[in-house]
Parts: structure tokens; sequence; C-alpha cells
């Protein structure tokens, strides 16, 4: 089922997202789907190759997870596919019911494990958009006829509102809109006051944001992302308060308790929420309990 | 070898807004320059808009050299509130980079041929894609300052200003909004979704201004 029919029924919309392991045994993954995920979210997001690191297809998983009876989001980079590629693969989507995408430029090749690879990007998240909407429209994004009936998806995309350049990213939001965005999910936010800033801007494009939240599990992870992730910063405080009890940061209780903290914080700022688990989507019933939704 | 094409009439005539200064390179013999074309051209836009100076140098692309050739002209640059450059992808950079608070216009789209490429100092880089962006980013090339090529704006991967790809270098997007911030032209952003071409060399195909 389409993301924005949730949307437009005003529900604030949960997803959370599970990446595909390096291998074609997918049992687990749908085991913690099923157990954790199920009736708790309205879209399991499948990513596509996350950080550059060659894994299982999103939508050979998103198949799976569908026919298991989740509704799935199928992420799409532009990193390792041209024009081609992409726009086949997503008339695939559409043969398969898989009826959510979100399109991302993708990260570079070389933040992953092929860094030898060609980094392709001949289109990014903006003309990816606008080649999908004009499938949706029955052409090609060269202006050659779709046969048939005409694709039909609800078109998200992602942005950064705790990013340094947060100008930058709101000028990009704002083409992505106009390219046919129809959702946003934001990167991982630990600063609620910069994200209540953001969506007051963000507001004005009319678009819903679902607010990004990844579990924070150690100080290690913490400073790493501190340290190398674009557009996340964790404040000292909460560095402070994952050391306080080690126990209880290990049994992954305090980052539960500072994801639902933030979720209530951002809350009646925004459309949604969207749960990067990161391997502990154990947690996330409980994040969801906490933070009342 | 390179090419130096003219971008349309009409795309250059809503280029030349106001006091207009017109710089054309005629530098190194790698490049072939559109002269009699770009002449006629400037001499039908003289009847039209307002040109206040045509400067025809050499060697633009070399900083110390551009400041050279455009000291005796600062006075009617300063006035001017356009240049149009008519070179190749890297003097247009050169001179967008020197003349920082102004705004810097190509003229020009820049294509590759086989052989030597011509006498550059490499602090810019034009990667002769045939359809110049310069017009769009102020002055900065998408092509060559983002590690993405990217042409419809920033990713999502700069920190503290700098790429996630080459942590030494700045994230182009970023620069190319801060001078256009400075420029007060941030609407230039603001247009339909690009779709890069690389059929190339086929100029007809190209929809860059």
């Amino acid at each position: 089922m389409r993301l924005t029919e949730f949307f437009d029924r005003g529900e604030f919309v949960v997803t959370a997202e599970v990446g595909p392991p390096k291998g074609f045994h997918i049992e687990h993954l749908v085991e913690e789907a099923n157990e954790f995920l199920k009736g708790r979210v309205h879209a399991v997001n499948v990513t596509d190759n996350q950080s550059s690191v060659m894994r299982l297809g999103s939508l050979a998983t998103c198949k799976v997870l569908k026919d298991n009876g989740l509704n799935t989001i199928f992420q799409v980079t532009c990193r390792d596919r041209n024009r081609i590629a992409l726009q086949s693969d997503i008339l695939s989507a559409a043969l398969l019911g898989i009826d959510n995408l979100l399109l991302l430029t993708g990260d570079h090749t070389t933040l992953g494990d092929h860094p030898q690879a060609k980094p392709v990007f001949d289109l990014d998240s903006v003309s990816l958009t606008h080649a999908v909407k004009r499938m949706e429209e029955g052409f090609d994004i060269a202006g050659n006829a779709i046969d048939g009936e005409f694709p039909k998806f609800s078109k998200g995309a992602v942005v950064s509102p705790c990013s340094d350049s947060v100008d930058a990213q709101l000028a990009k939001m704002e083409q992505k809109v106009k390219a046919g965005v129809e959702y946003f999910q934001t990167q991982g936010v630990y600063e609620p006051e910069k994200f209540i800033k953001f969506m007051d801007k963000a507001k004005q494009f009319g678009v819903p944001v679902q607010l990004g939240i990844i579990i924070p599990k150690n100080v290690g992870m913490v400073r790493y992302m501190n340290a190398n992730v674009a557009g996340v910063h964790v404040p000292d405080d909460m560095i402070e308060e994952l050391k306080a009890d080690k126990e209880k940061t290990k049994a992954g209780i305090t980052g539960v308790e500072i994801s639902a903290r933030i979720i209530k914080e951002c809350k009646d700022y925004c459309q949604g929420v969207h749960i990067m688990a990161l391997g502990w989507e154990s947690k996330i019933p409980a994040i969801l309990d906490q933070a009342g939704l | 070898m390179l090419i130096t094409q003219l971008k349309s009439k009409e795309t250059i005539e809503s280029l030349a807004k106001g006091k207009t200064f017109i710089v054309n390179c005629h530098g190194c013999k790698e490049v072939y320059f559109a002269e009699h074309e770009a002449e006629e051209l400037q001499k039908e836009l003289s009847e039209t808009n307002d040109i206040t100076q045509i400067v025809t140098t050499d060697y633009i692309c070399h900083p110390d050299n551009l400041a050279l050739q455009l000291k005796k002209h600062m006075d009617k640059i300063k006035d001017a509130d356009t240049v149009i450059v008519f070179s190749c992808g890297v003097g247009i950079q050169t001179v967008a980079k020197y003349l920082d608070d102004k705004r810097v216009y190509s003229g020009c789209d820049t294509f590759p041929l086989p052989g030597f490429q011509g006498v550059t100092p490499l602090q810019v880089d034009c990667a002769q894609c045939g359809e110049c962006y310069l017009n769009y980013t102020g002055g900065i090339c998408p092509i060559t300052s983002c590690s993405k090529s990217l042409v419809n704006g920033q990713c999502g991967g700069a920190k503290d200003g700098m790429c996630e790809v080459d942590k030494e270098m700045e994230c182009g997007w970023e620069r190319i909004y801060r001078k256009l911030e400075k420029l007060n032209k941030l609407d230039t952003l603001k247009y339909e979704p690009k779709v890069r071409n690389y059929w190339h060399p086929d100029a007809e195909q190209t929809d860059a201004e």
C-alpha cells in the first residue's frame, strides 16, 4: 500500500529500515521483520547496497517481505546503475506490486567494500524522481512511450535536517519536491531543537516529513558517527547518558529511552518517524511503546 | 584540442542584463575559438543590450595574467552588472573566482577533441562536458568540484563543509550555494531537473543555458 495514502489519512506514519545480508538466505531477516515490525510499522524500507557495501538486492528482498505480508519501500540509489537500469528496475518493482520508492543519490563507491568500482551517478536523486514521474505519466526519461498501464508509486526522498549546510539542504529539498517527491525521511536526528527549526522552514513545501531515528547503541558508535557520518551530531550530554550505566546501555535500554524521548519531543512538528535500527530491530517495539505510538 | 562553441543568441541576450562587460580569450592555439561568430554576435548584442566594453585578451586561465589583463579595465568592470566570458570552462571559472562579487556568466560550451588540451595552470578544472553549467552555479563547476558531479544540488555527504569522499576537498555544492548567496542569486538554483547528456559531441542536444 502506498505510503501517501496513510499520510493523506492524517496518520503518524511509522517506518523502519532493514538491510539485506551479504548472501541470499534471508530467513533471519524475515523472522525478525515478522516478529518485531509486522503490525507496528506502516512500511519497511529495504536498503540498496547500504554504505556502498555489496549485498543482496533491495527489490528481491522487498518482494519476499511483501509475500510475508509486510508493506515495503524499495530504496533506489543512483550509484550503481545508469538511467536505463534504474528505469528498468522501477518497472520491475511495479510488476512485483512494490509501490513505495525511496529515491537517493547514494553514497560514493569509495566509502564501501568495493572502492575500486566505477561510481555511476548518471542520474541523481532529483533527476531520478523526475524519471519516475515521467514514467507515471506514460513516458521514459528519453520521451519514449510506456506500454500498457502506467506505473504508480509513492515517491520518497531523504533530507539532512541537522546538516551544517542546512540551507543548501533546504534548497535541494525544494528541488526534490518540484521534481515530484511526496514524502521525506530524514537523516538521524539527535538534536530536537535543530530538527524543529528545520521543520519550521521545511513545512512551506507542504510535503510530509518523517523524523529519522538511529538507535544509539554505545559510546563508540556515536563517537564514530560524530567523526564520520555527515549530518549526524550526537551532543555531549547524550554521550554522558550512554556512559553513565554501562550495563543499561549494553542491554539497549538507554538507546531505547533516548530514541523514544527524541520522538516525543519532535512528534508534533512532523508527520511520522523512520527508525534505522542497524541490527537492533528487536528494540523497535519498545521505542514505539515508550513514544506512545 | 578543445572546441568552444557559442551558446545560443537568445541565451546570451538573456544573460546580458544591465551594464555588461565582455571578455574574449584567444589564448592557446589548442583551443578552437569561434572568433568570427563571437564578434558578429557581440556586435548585434551591442545594438540591443548595454555592452560597456569588449576586451579580447589571452591566457585568462592564469590568475596572475588575468589580474594584469583586467587591471586597466577595473573601473568599467566595477561599474558593470554582468560580466560575460567567451572562453573555455577554465577561463570562465578563473574570472568568476577573481571577480568574486560579480555575476560572471559563460558565453560558451566547451567540447573535447583528441590531442593537447591547452595551457592551463589547473587551479580550476573544466571537464569539457559540452553543456556548461557555470551560469547556474555562480561560476563554480559542479562537474569538477563535486565528487559525484551532481547537477541538481548537494547530496547529504558534506561534513563541516568538506566532502565525504575527500576530506581535503570543500563540498562543491556548498561553495556554489555560498557564492550564489553572496551574489543574491539563489533563485538561479530553482531550475527544472537537469539530466546530463553523455551523447557527445553533439552540441545541438544541449539544453544548458
